[in-house]
């Protein structure tokens, strides 16, 4: 029996192998088959080539674009798609755990299809370090798949260090109390070639660009050192924070749930202790 | 210019997720309700479209009674009307939660017109699916764009940035069009009095579907293992600074 995987470069593509394997021999298809990116294309092609190999499942990473493809593969075919998935065993019906929350709750869930629809879910999986699995040959895309293509890209216009890729965040939350309370964040920030960050309570109030939220619907970060200050720090908030390394608490109080989920805390006055951090740094230069 | 936004109700999680006895919902009690935050952005830009190009707004949303509240919500911040497909609580998969959604709005459609664009969250904030706007749009044989972090109405087209990787990709596609949005596209407003006021004597359309065996079941949620950490104190107040710049330089980053 064969499984059809969608293969991006990278490590979740790879993750995601080691669940497919579990369903039978894998068989790939690049998600940079068809140029430019035309999501409908794509998905009619990984139908056509699902029909042809008679696959058995098809996989993809639970990225945004896998994520996306499958959405619409699983549209096209009428088929259930269980997204986000970190463990899945083949029967009648497979059963699956997938995520929710943004990772913050678990789902056993059973998939009851003829042809099971997964994508795993990122970094929570290992890595398969098997042999590639050979392509299928794709039909040419129809001109009606088409419609929904990339016509263009732009690049990104802030200036700064980037939050997904920075070593360092200084982050802050409702309790910097104001826009203008963000200048001893970013003093900090400037003093550790650190990114700036904040909670979404910070960007529904309008004090940062949501360019700087970090969280479910924020950006997810994996830095170094990752400075909460008075963040209490919601699931939202949390389910950025999953791959930090290391997590400093700074809180009026000691029992928000950021305190309690931090590697390093410090209680009290933010308005003091991050001004004082900064001075400290600046005398030992 | 007629302009649809789809939301679901979702409760305010806070800090600590507690789950029911039998572990399958979200223990509620003592939360709050909101919707979706993707979604909120929806329904702010539906609100802006129509401010501009005047027509007729609704909101849809799949889910208890309760649900009539945020319903309200996007009302109280200018969408003209609802429809509430309402459930009696149990929870629907996404397959089946688009199939509802897709007879309401063929239905409404049938009646007022096309929509020129239906709004949804990319994925929903709870259960997460990624398909629910992407499967109306195929049963309505229409173009979907997702992950959206920019619209713009050129003509009888729609402009859409998708936040991707070192920036974002452009996509063109001409309306009608379903277009699938990520917080970050606007910042709603906050509602008015007067927006609460009117919203409360807006219509509301309820239709009561029957759902179907879902295909994917939940069978149990839980709550992963292993989300504490055991937290060292640095101290307190401003005197902790010493403590916090040699743990930086323990780490390596100063």
């Amino acid at each position: 029996m064969s499984v059809l995987v969608l293969m991006e470069d990278g490590g979740p593509s790879r993750q995601t192998l080691t669940l497919a394997r579990k369903f039978g021999e894998p068989r790939s298809v690049r998600i940079d088959a068809i140029l430019p990116f035309a999501p409908d294309a794509l998905a009619t092609a990984l139908a056509q080539a699902a029909d042809e190999h008679e696959a058995s499942a098809v996989f993809a990473a639970g990225t945004e674009r896998g994520n996306e493809v499958m959405a619409r593969l699983a549209a096209r075919m009428d088929l259930p798609f269980a997204a986000n998935c970190i463990a899945a065993t083949p029967g009648d019906p497979v059963e699956v755990t997938r995520l929710r929350w943004g990772g913050s709750l678990l789902e056993e869930a059973r998939l009851h299809s003829a042809r099971p629809l997964i994508t795993v879910a990122p970094h929570t999986v290992a890595a398969d370090d098997g042999p590639v699995p050979p392509e299928v040959d794709l039909h040419h895309p129809h001109d009606r798949d088409m419609t929904v293509r990339v016509s263009d890209h732009v690049e990104p216009s802030s200036a700064g260090v980037s939050l997904a890729a920075a070593k360092v965040i200084v982050s802050g939350g409702r309790g910097v109390g104001s826009k203008e309370g963000f200048a001893i964040i970013e003093e900090l920030a400037a003093l550790l070639g650190a990114a700036v960050g904040c909670s979404r309570a910070v960007t529904s109030a309008g004090w940062r660009p949501h360019t700087d939220q970090v969280g479910q619907t924020g950006t997810k970060v994996a830095p170094e050192v990752y400075i909460a200050c008075g963040i209490s720090g919601a699931t939202q908030h949390m389910a950025g924070l999953k791959g930090a390394k290391r997590i400093v608490a700074i809180n009026s109080d000691p029992q928000a749930p950021l305190m309690l989920n931090a590697d390093y805390t410090v209680t009290g006055d933010l308005k003091e202790i991050v001004p004082a951090i900064s001075a400290e740094i600046r005398r030992r230069r | 210019m007629r302009i649809a936004a789809c939301i679901k109700r979702v409760p305010i999680t806070g800090g600590r997720i507690l789950l029911t006895d039998d572990a399958r919902a979200i223990n509620t009690q003592h939360l709050g309700f909101t919707m979706s935050p993707h979604e909120e952005c929806g329904v702010e830009e539906a609100v802006r479209l129509i401010e501009a190009n005047k027509g007729d707004s609704v909101v849809l949303t799949l889910g208890p009674s309760e649900a009539v509240e945020q319903l309200r919500d996007a009302m109280a911040l200018g969408i003209d009307r609802a429809i509430h497909l309402q459930t009696d609580g149990q929870e629907w998969d996404a397959e089946a939660t688009a199939g509802a959604l897709l007879e309401a709005i063929r239905a409404d459609e049938s009646a007022n017109g096309p929509f020129d664009i239906i709004f949804f969250g990319n994925e929903s904030a709870d259960s997460g699916g990624f398909q629910v706007g992407i499967r109306v749009a195929y049963g309505l044989g229409r173009p979907c764009v997702t992950g959206l972090k920019k619209v713009t109405l050129e003509g009888s087209q729609v402009r859409c940035e998708q936040q991707v990787e070192g920036g974002r990709d452009v996509y063109v596609v001409p309306l009608p069009a379903v277009l699938t949005v990520k917080e970050g596209l606007n910042l709603p407003r906050y509602p008015s009095v007067p927006g609460k006021m009117r919203a409360r004597s807006k219509p509301v359309a309820v239709v009561t579907p029957s759902r179907p065996a879902p295909r994917l079941e939940l069978v149990k949620l839980a709550v992963p293992a292993g989300q504490g950490r055991r937290a060292e104190s640095l101290g307190s107040g401003a005197a902790a600074a010493q403590a916090v710049v040699e743990m930086l330089q323990k780490a390596g980053v100063l």
